[in-house]
């Protein structure tokens, strides 16, 4: 199933299906590595909407919960 | 082929580029394990095969389109270059090729450094760098900025390389081709977890991090508050005390107690002796402020700032505070600019260029010139408001903190305009080395004493000018409404504040022989910390913000100042 990013839990991993911003968004996003076909592993979440971590190929990285809600993740549950 | 006059260093944030410009130029720039290190461009020159071309440490950046003003330098300075060592990660090794291509594209003459290589082994990562190259088209070496390994190698091919125009177009058939290339010449082995990655994955998750980094701040003030005491009560005092102070009796002597020269070098003397914190001469407490009360903090806070930046901290202090900081319009890698500033202003206005908005950059500017003081200024209150006792400094530094999180809360609202998010990528820890970590608060030590001690003279010599020429009872009386009534401060406290903009560390050091309560101790020094900012920052926020939002930053200072001043007046 589809999900956004900030529903991937914690330690679970998905594909990136993709990336719903404008092409600034878009675009910093891919530059960090996140992009549609990449598989991610969600790291942690932060409390009150607060930034999301991820880990793709060998980099981490945090990306704010807004951006995040707009990043689509194919994960199995 | 033609000759090169200017190469430039470009790549990803935190792949190693200055390390490397390091390497190559012998020059001394500041190399720490965290995105973002580099905001300014510096030169160098490199020697290649006789000739000593311009070489330039380029700011990061993951692509030609720019999002912050760090990166808006790089694409700017690509213009002016005739080629380009572009620094890769050799453990990112695909989301590192991107902006390879798009340099590829440009047309620009090019050599690859295979960055990191040495942690590739460890992570399990083999490269057929052969295949690399011939895919690409350029030279590749593999190099390690740290140890130095492959630098010989790089230079060598540089005088080879060849410019070459490629077209992909679209950012899609980019990474397509990336992604193609990447799975040809890259080969991943399974490798374990390491006591490092298990502390990174701790550090990072809320419930786990929270408190770690709470112990890693109260650590980090432990240690800088042993380190600077002690190098003060067992070094210094003694050094100024046993050695200096019978020099300086004796000139004393010579100079005969109430000429011309005597005021200027010796200064007064108080009690009839010399009084290091009190006498305000040039000889005495010229050095006496700088040397034994600023350096011994200064110098313990670069120690652990060196530390917690080698160690690849600070990003993850970044993500667990950002929410925090979002009240405040700013996003978490604004504590960047923050701590840097409790080092000194100036590094810390310049770092507001990570931030991506004007907006962002004035709150984050203005925070920190008002509620951030810098280690000098620190320092001297620590020396001179810790006498009167422990408290007395948490009502200063409390207040303060206050401050930042009111004002930041009041100018989030006030001020219109996005506030955009954090987007960050978290290196990987690492151990310091501690030859790096000696460098880098060695040169920023040094950086002190070059650029602090002659503002710190000139401001005491400006004070007995002023004193003599008695300019200074003449403000008193003209500035006493403000502050006496105000602040409750006597007026010749007005002396302070005029040194202020030149040094804070000497203004606080002012406060010492006026004769103070703890009171007016306190609000003095509190105020000092929020009403304007030193001349040097002030020249760097002007250029950062551009004169019109630096007035306006310049008369919320003021206010605060007034406002927070006159409240402690009233309270304490």
């Amino acid at each position: 199933m589809t999900v956004d990013l900030t529903q991937v839990r914690p330690g679970e991993s998905g594909i990136v299906a993709d990336i719903q911003g404008g092409h600034g968004m878009t675009e910093r996003v891919q530059a960090m590595g996140v992009r549609p076909g990449k598989r991610i592993t969600k790291i942690s979440s932060h409390f009150w909407r607060g930034p999301q971590t991820v880990q793709v190929d060998n980099t981490q990285v945090a990306i704010g919960f807004g951006m995040a809600r707009r990043i689509l993740i194919e994960v199995e549950r | 082929m033609k000759e090169i006059n200017k190469i430039l260093l470009m790549g990803n944030p935190n792949v190693g580029k200055s390390a490397i410009f390091s390497r190559l130029t012998g020059a001394k720039v500041v190399i720490s394990n965290y995105p973002g290190t580099t905001v300014e461009f510096t030169q160098g020159h490199v020697k290649i095969d006789g000739a000593r071309p311009m070489i330039i440490d380029v700011p990061g950046t993951y692509t030609l389109e720019p999002t912050s003003k760090a990166e808006e330098v790089a694409v700017q300075m690509l213009k002016e270059g005739d080629f380009v060592i572009n620094i890769v990660d050799a453990t990112n090794l695909e989301r590192n090729l991107y902006l390879t291509l798009q340099l590829i594209e440009k047309g620009i003459p090019l050599v690859v450094a295979l960055n990191m290589w040495d942690e590739t082994k460890h992570q399990g990562i083999e490269i057929d760098i052969k295949r690399l190259e011939e895919r690409l088209g350029v030279s590749i070496v593999p190099t390690c900025g740290l140890t130095g390994e492959g630098i010989r190698e790089l230079v060598a091919r540089i005088s080879e390389a060849r410019p070459l125009k490629r077209h992909l177009f679209t950012e899609r058939k980019k990474w397509e081709s990336i992604g193609r290339i990447v799975n040809e010449v890259q080969r991943l082995t399974h490798h374990h977890h390491t006591f490092l990655q298990r502390l990174e994955e701790l550090s990072i998750k809320p419930v786990t991090g929270l408190p770690i980094a709470a112990g890693v701040m109260f650590c980090a003030f432990l240690i800088i508050r042993f380190i600077g005491e002690g190098l003060i009560g067992y070094l210094f005092e003694p050094l100024f005390n046993n050695i200096w102070l019978p020099v300086m009796t004796r000139l004393s002597l010579i100079l005969g107690g109430e000429t011309f020269l005597h005021h200027i070098f010796i200064g007064k003397l108080i009690n009839g002796g010399i009084d290091f914190g009190q006498s305000f001469g040039l000889f005495t407490t010229g050095l006496f402020v700088p040397i034994a009360m600023v350096l011994p903090y200064l110098f313990s806070f670069y120690l652990v700032l060196g530390l917690l930046e080698d160690f690849g901290y600070l990003p993850r202090l970044a993500v667990l505070l950002d929410n925090l900081m979002h009240r405040m319009g700013l996003h978490g890698y604004a504590i960047i600019p923050l701590i840097l500033g409790l080092g000194c202003n100036v590094p810390g206005a310049l770092a507001t260029r990570l931030l991506e908005g004007k907006r962002e950059k004035f709150i984050a500017a203005t925070l920190m010139a008002v509620a951030v003081p810098c280690m000098a200024q620190i320092a001297m209150i620590v020396g001179l408001v810790g006498e009167r006792g422990g408290r007395y400094l948490a009502i200063v530094f409390g207040t303060l903190f206050l401050v930042l999180i009111i004002k930041g809360l009041i100018l989030n609202r006030v001020m219109k305009g996005p506030s955009p998010e954090i987007l960050v990528e978290i290196p990987p820890y690492r151990i310091p080395q501690p030859i790096a970590v000696v460098k880098k608060v060695w040169m920023r030590v040094f950086g002190f004493l070059k650029e602090a001690l002659p503002y710190v003279l000139l401001g005491i010599l400006f004070v007995n000018v002023l004193h003599v020429l008695k300019i200074i009872d003449y403000l008193a009386r003209l500035f006493s409404p403000l502050v006496t009534n105000v602040w409750g401060l006597p007026k010749e406290a007005i002396s302070a504040l005029i040194i202020g903009f030149l040094r804070k560390d000497v203004a606080v050091g002012m406060l010492g022989p006026l004769d103070l309560t703890t009171k007016q101790l306190v609000i003095g020094s509190t105020v000092l910390a929020i009403y304007f900012p030193c001349i040097a920052t002030f020249a760097v926020l002007v250029r950062e913000l551009g004169i019109r939002d630096m007035l306006k930053s310049a008369a919320i200072m003021i206010g605060v100042a007034l406002l927070v001043g006159g409240l402690l007046n009233i309270i304490l």
